[in-house]
């Protein structure tokens, strides 16, 4: 019996020409973004969509064309820190222009991210659901010609692995970590992730300097990594301090 | 994913696709030479994980429109619970009703149900067994 590969009459189907198409929906809508950043950390509550939301903020300001995707799906929280809470249309506006796409824009007040579909054994499907959403919340969404599309990521490495897969190139990463020793370890391996993957490590931001996290996360990473702590945010950051971080991307 | 008739040894063609309506899908592929016809038929699940591709078995024969998937799948809120139908799940005994109300809830969004009523909670316990909920 002749296998898989031994089949080569065209498959009406077409899956694979069907991804390829998807594929190309986003490139060529992205054609438009100067540089995509995605804001990563392998660490939650550090900071990475105020970090994200402020630093889009400090660009709008100097006049960038900035957008904001927030791939968090199931936490999101850049609308509230655009103060985009309703949108007619996507992308919504946020303060100091900047362009917002979110799940949380979608969904109604408090709800979770939920899809239609068989509950039971749904880990099965949901995240292959999640990455075709974010797929197309990036490609079919008119964002427009963009100096910068930042990319606010959850905590782990799976959203950004996907993002890779989606975009065919790996997105540059601007990478936030807290002081701790905890932190840094955490976001080593993803870093270490995002260095193999190929992408290129814009540099560092230390989030909530100043009190009670105390350590060296930021000069450890930038050692090891040989890039640079682009910023180091205290805990009631001033627009000078993301001004200064948004002139150095 | 293709389909061999071994007896022919010829792959064999899409043919149809029909989805009717609860959550599975039946498409039939044809072998070219002897005209047999098999029928792949998927449950909710695996249906599911194909749709999640965002993929058409059988090809699409219109553009993916703007954001499809997520309009199409999303759910943008649990279905609605009519006045009638709270007054009965009120009646569940206290610490089963959230369960309760996930069963029916789940049942609402398996099926595109968006309002869910006393005739929907009778249909749900006769299809599901949920005799005395």
């Amino acid at each position: 019996m002749r296998t898989y590969h031994q089949l080569t009459d065209p498959d009406r189907s077409g899956l694979a020409e069907q991804i390829g198409a998807q594929r190309r929906r986003v490139a060529e809508r992205l054609a438009a973004v100067s540089r995509i950043v995605a804001v990563m950390s392998g660490k939650g509550g550090v900071g990475k969509s105020y970090v994200t939301a402020h630093l889009a903020r400090a660009l709008g300001r100097a006049g960038r064309r900035v957008g904001v995707l927030d791939a968090d799906l199931n936490g999101p929280t850049i609308p509230g820190l655009l103060q985009t809470s309703e949108a007619v249309e996507l992308p919504a506006t946020g303060l100091d222009g900047v362009r917002c796409v979110s799940m949380g824009l979608m969904l109604g007040d408090g709800a979770p991210l939920t899809f239609k579909g068989p509950s039971a054994e749904s880990f099965v499907w949901r995240g292959a659901m999640e990455a075709s959403a974010l797929r197309e919340l990036l490609g079919d969404v008119e964002w427009g010609k963009l100096d910068f599309l930042l990319l606010d990521l959850p905590p782990g490495m799976q959203r950004y692995v996907e993002l890779c897969d989606i975009l065919g190139n790996p997105p540059a990463v601007l990478t936030v970590t807290i002081p701790t020793p905890e932190s840094r370890d955490a976001v080593r391996r993803a870093m270490r992730v995002a260095f193999d993957r190929g992408s290129e490590l814009i540099g560092i931001v230390e989030n909530m300097v100043g009190r009670e996290f105390v350590g060296t996360a930021a000069d450890d990473l930038a050692k090891e990594f040989t890039i640079r702590v682009l910023a180091r945010i205290p805990w009631h950051p001033t627009p000078d301090n993301w001004s200064t971080l948004g002139s150095q991307l | 994913m293709k389909f061999l008739c071994v007896e022919c040894d010829q792959q064999m063609s899409f043919d149809e696709r029909q989805l009717p309506g609860d959550g599975t899908l039946a498409a039939t592929f044809k072998c070219p030479k002897c005209g047999r016809v098999v029928a792949m038929l998927t449950n909710p699940m695996e249906t599911q994980l194909v749709s999640s591709l965002g993929v058409e078995i059988g090809g699409r024969t219109v553009p993916a429109e703007p954001l499809e998937m997520v309009r199409t799948n999303v759910v943008t809120g649990g279905p609605a619970w009519t006045s009638d139908a709270q007054e009965r799940l009120g009646r569940v005994p206290s610490f089963v009703r959230g369960m309760v109300k996930k069963i029916y809830a789940d049942y609402a969004r398996e099926r595109g149900i968006t309002e869910i009523t006393p005739a929907i909670m009778d249909t749900a316990r006769a299809e599901l067994g949920l005799e005395g909920m």
